[in-house]
Formats: structure tokens, sequence, C-alpha cells
């Protein structure tokens, strides 16, 4: 039996069927290199199992179909890379105060703009934080494997439900487009998470209701529940609002239904850390080339270690200081010109060496780029 | 490269990385993700395998890698090479240089000419497939035929079933007796 679920395929088939063991029934989206096949394998199995696949005119289009799908109850999702990852921003936004589960898949090619379509890159990384305008927390997640990018994206989708909140995947070119084997779990291996119904009855429904833990039960349109949706700053009933003492507490809430939580987020893979008093520090792709040069590093008797995101956002602050608490150096690899870097400075002793070793030529940082950096902070 | 750090290095892994390279429509992806699904699923190794995208993808020389493990594999591009299949002259060209010293070399005779050295096995695949299996598209699979004998990094069985699994239907004759001429003829070789 088991041997029947295991296969070779790219990252992107492995998102699509994470999507699929997550529930996702529906999908739109404009295809784009080096995404294009999370939107091919969604076309071909959804309708197989009930679910729909649109292609839309545009990634705008996109974006607000999978918001509107959401808000009607399904589990939805969209792939797009850098252009379109750009163009769907405001709607993100929407997402955002809207507070809609959905998760947004972008396979980071070169940029800005058209850029590098079929070339790696991670030069999203503060996008996927900081893309719509205005305040909100935002949380992304980064595979740095086939089978990572199944388990990644199911992830994504339980906290997206969670959280109420759209949830990025920060893929990228070399995993998207790498195949390796993965063993698709049976039903039932992995929990899901589904978002909280509304029981009330419907006249007593408060859409944006400020629960303990922030996060409103959700109704979905056609189940008998009246309630309205807009991307203006509105008050628990869902209707905008101009009132200091409600705009406060509705941006809190985006905020602190994450943050109050982020042990439920945050998530490391943490390898070859005993005694290392050097760090290489990473995500995606890149943490390949990290645990390559940290193992041969190690052979060479150097105390070298790997620290990966595998939860890129919210930045694990706390959690990230003490694990580095050892190191005196840490030598950040990123395939752009220096991002997630100054996260790491930030949260750092003033008398810890941070070094970078950036890329960003359209190919993926080598294990000896890696090597010799260290050789050199050595 | 000549640091402390390098001298000291040293590797214990069982990593074996091959490339099949050459033209555009020889079906060298097609075969790599052959090779990939043999190794992985029925000889139970850890694989990774990737392909040229892009302009060089469409015509010119083509590549496809597949790295091969017992352990994890960490870095998932090709570092230096093991084997290298070359079925073009401009393949031959362009990734000799990413070879290993001691790495197997695989040439089409048939359609390279300028080998730059003579340690290489070399087997007229694309004459091969057009004599005896009729079809000069089979090249690809008489290939790893014999890249299945010259390294036993898969069996024939293993190889043939899953040259069989991807097979179009009506196919599936040509193919097995195209896995068995390439993996015969460089069995020859190496005696």
């Amino acid at each position: 039996m088991a041997e029947k679920q295991k296969r070779l395929l790219q990252g992107n088939g492995a998102c699509v069927q994470g999507a699929l063991y997550a529930g996702m029934r529906f999908f739109a989206g404009y295809p784009i290199t080096p995404s294009t096949e999370v939107a091919e394998g969604s076309a071909r199995e959804l309708p197989r199992i009930g679910g729909r696949f649109i292609q839309m005119e545009d990634e705008l289009a996109s974006m607000a179909a999978v918001i509107g799908a959401s808000v009607a109850g399904m589990k939805s999702m969209t792939a797009t890379s850098g252009p379109g990852y750009s163009l769907m921003q405001e709607n993100i936004g929407y997402a955002y105060i809207t507070e809609t589960p959905c998760v947004v898949v972008n396979v980071q090619r070169g940029g800005p703009s058209t850029g590098l379509p079929t070339k790696v890159s991670q030069s999203d990384t503060m996008q996927a934080r900081y893309g719509p305008h205005g305040d909100y927390t935002a949380i992304a997640v980064a595979p740095s494997t086939v089978a990572d990018t199944f388990s990644e994206t199911v992830r994504a989708f339980n906290l997206s439900e969670r959280f109420r909140t759209p949830v990025t995947v920060l893929l990228d070119e070399v995993i998207a487009h790498s195949r390796e084997i993965i063993t698709i779990p049976e039903k039932g291996e992995i929990e899901l998470i589904e978002r909280v119904k509304a029981t009330v009855p419907p006249e007593k429904f408060v859409p944006f209701e400020m629960t303990p833990n922030k996060v409103s039960p959700m109704a979905a349109y056609g189940e008998g529940y009246r309630f309205h949706v807009t991307g203006l700053t509105h008050d628990p009933m869902g209707f905008s609002t101009n009132e200091a003492k409600e705009i406060g507490p509705k941006l809190n809430k985006l905020r602190d239904k994450i943050m109050n939580y982020t042990a439920e987020i945050e998530k490391l893979r943490i390898e070859m850390m005993d005694e290392a008093e050097i760090a290489f520090v990473s995500y995606g792709s890149v943490s390949r080339a990290s645990l390559q040069a940290a193992s041969l590093a190690r052979s060479a008797g150097i105390k070298v270690g790997c620290v990966q995101f595998c939860t890129v956002w919210p930045f694990p602050d706390d959690t990230l200081k003490e694990v580095l608490s050892g190191c005196r150096k840490v030598i950040v690899g990123e395939l752009n010109m220096g991002q997630i870097v100054h996260e790491i400075r930030r949260i750092l002793p003033d008398d810890v060496e941070v070094h970078s070793v950036l890329r960003y030529d359209g190919e993926i940082i080598t294990p000896m780029q890696l090597l010799e950096k260290l050789e050199e902070v050595l | 490269m000549t640091g402390k750090l390098f001298d000291n290095i040293k590797t214990s892994s069982d990593r074996f990385e091959l490339r099949l390279s050459g033209s555009g429509g020889q079906g060298m992806i097609f075969a790599s993700v052959v090779l990939g699904e043999a190794i992985g699923l029925a000889e139970g190794k850890n694989v990774v395998q990737s392909q040229s995208y892009g302009p060089e993808a469409r015509g010119g020389a083509s590549k496809a890698d597949v790295v091969v493990s017992s352990q994890e594999i960490f870095y998932p591009k090709a570092m230096k090479l093991d084997l290298l299949l070359a079925m073009t002259q401009e393949a031959m060209d362009k990734y000799y240089a990413d070879l290993k010293e001691d790495g197997i070399l695989i040439v089409d005779t048939s359609l390279v000419t300028s080998v730059p050295t003579d340690k290489y096995y070399g087997l007229e695949f694309t004459r091969l497939a057009r004599h005896e299996i009729g079809q000069i598209m089979v090249a690809n699979v008489i290939a790893l035929g014999a890249i299945a004998a010259l390294t036993g990094i898969v069996s024939l069985e293993s190889i043939t079933n899953a040259v069989l699994s991807r097979a179009p239907r009506g196919t599936e004759d040509k193919n097995k007796k195209a896995v068995e001429v390439g993996y015969n003829e460089a069995m020859k070789l190496k005696k």
C-alpha cells in the first residue's frame, strides 16, 4: 500500500498534492513560469473530485476569485510568480482585512518586473511580509525539498484556516522544478485544521466578533447568515467605521490573533548545532547548500551548524536568538541583495558577526561559495 | 580553493551524479525522469532530478541531471559529475569539463566525432535505434540500458519496468527491446 503512494514528483506537483490533501476545492490563477505546473495539476485534479479550477483573465481577478470562493466556504488557493505576485498584492491586502483564509503560492523567480522567468530567486522575501500596503501580520512558510513542499502546503492551509488569514507558500524555482521521491501520506496521517464555523442563530451572528483568541467564527455565504464584507476598516458587524475606538481594536486583532500564538506557527530545522560556533542560516533551496556545506565543514573538524526557516514570517525572534546563542559568527545565504539578513542582524547581540553570501544572478548558491565564505571568516 | 579548510574535508557520501545531455528532442529529460523513477522507486534510493529550463532547453545543448544517494541529498544540483552521457558534439563540448577525472563518459559515437579523452565508452545509440529498433527516437532508451549495464546503479529489470510504465501503449515491445539492446551492447564494451 505504502509503495503505491511513493511517487517521483516536482515541487510544483507536490504542492498540488499537498493542497488536495489539505482539502483544496477551488483554484483560480493565471499560469506563469515557474509556477505553471501548480495550475496545470490543479486543473487536472480538481474536476475529478468535484472541485473547481478557473483560469482567470489576470492575477488581480485570480486573487479576487480565491477570496470569493473562501468566503463561500471552500478551501482556496492560487499560485503565481514575481510579476503575478505583485499584481495580487491589492487583493491579498483585502484578504488580510476581511480575514479570509486562503493560500497564495509564490514560486519565486528573478525580478524586478518580468525579470528572469526561468531563474531562481528569493527576492520576494520581504514582499511576502510587507507586500500589500497597511498594517497587518503575515504568515509565510518556505519548503526546501519536494517532500517539504507537500507538508508545508498542508501546513499553509492549516494555518490559514486556524488564523483566518492568507498564508504565503514561498517556493523557489529550484524546488518547484526538481523531482524527488515523496510518499503521499494516508488520509488522517497529517491533522487537518478547519475554520471555526458560526454556530449561533443567524440573527445573533457577529462576523468579526472579538473572541478571546481574536479569531471570529466564520459563516459561508449561502448558509443563511447575512454579513457584509468590505476592504474598508470595519467594526465587528463588518460595516465600515471611522471611530478611533473601533479602528485600533480591528488592527490589533489582525496582529494579535497571530502574534499571540507564534508557537503554533514557528518552525525551524536545526542541524549540526551541537557545540556549533558558527551557523549557516537560510531558507528554501539555499538551506540545502547550507546543509551540504556544514556537513563538509564538520568533516574537516570545524564546528558549524545549520538553521533553516521553515516558517519565514512571522520571524522567530526569540527562538532564533536562543538557537544561535552559542554562535560567535553567523553566515546568512540568500538569493537576493540582502533581505532576511537584516532580521537576523536585528535580533542578535552586537558582538556576534553576521556575514552574508548573496547571489542574484539567477543561479543557486553553491556549497563551495558558502565554504569559501566560511574559510574567509574563520 | 587551496585553503586549510578545503584540504581537510573528507567526503563519506555515496552520492552519485549523472548528467544526460544532448539536444532538444532527443528525450534527455524523459530519460532522466525514467532513470529517477527506476532508482528512486524500484531501488529505493534518494534521487533528485533536475533539467535545464528556458532558452537553452529549446534547441542547442539540453541537459537533465540525476543525483543519487542512499543518504539524504542535501545540495540538489550536480557539483561534479560521476557520469556524463553525451548524445551530441555540442553537449560533449559543453559539459565534459563538469565530469570528474575518473568519471564515466558515455558517448553516442554516431553523432559525436571528437572526444577529448580516450577513456570513454562509445556506442552508436542513434544508429542502433535506427537499425535495431527502426526508430531513432528510442536512442535515449538504448542509452538507459547502457547506463544500467555500465554503472550497476539500477538493475536491467528496474530500468525496463520504469521505461515500460511510461511508454505509450503499443510501444512496449520496441521500448523493451531498446533497453536490452543498450544493455547488451554496453556489456560487450565492459569485457
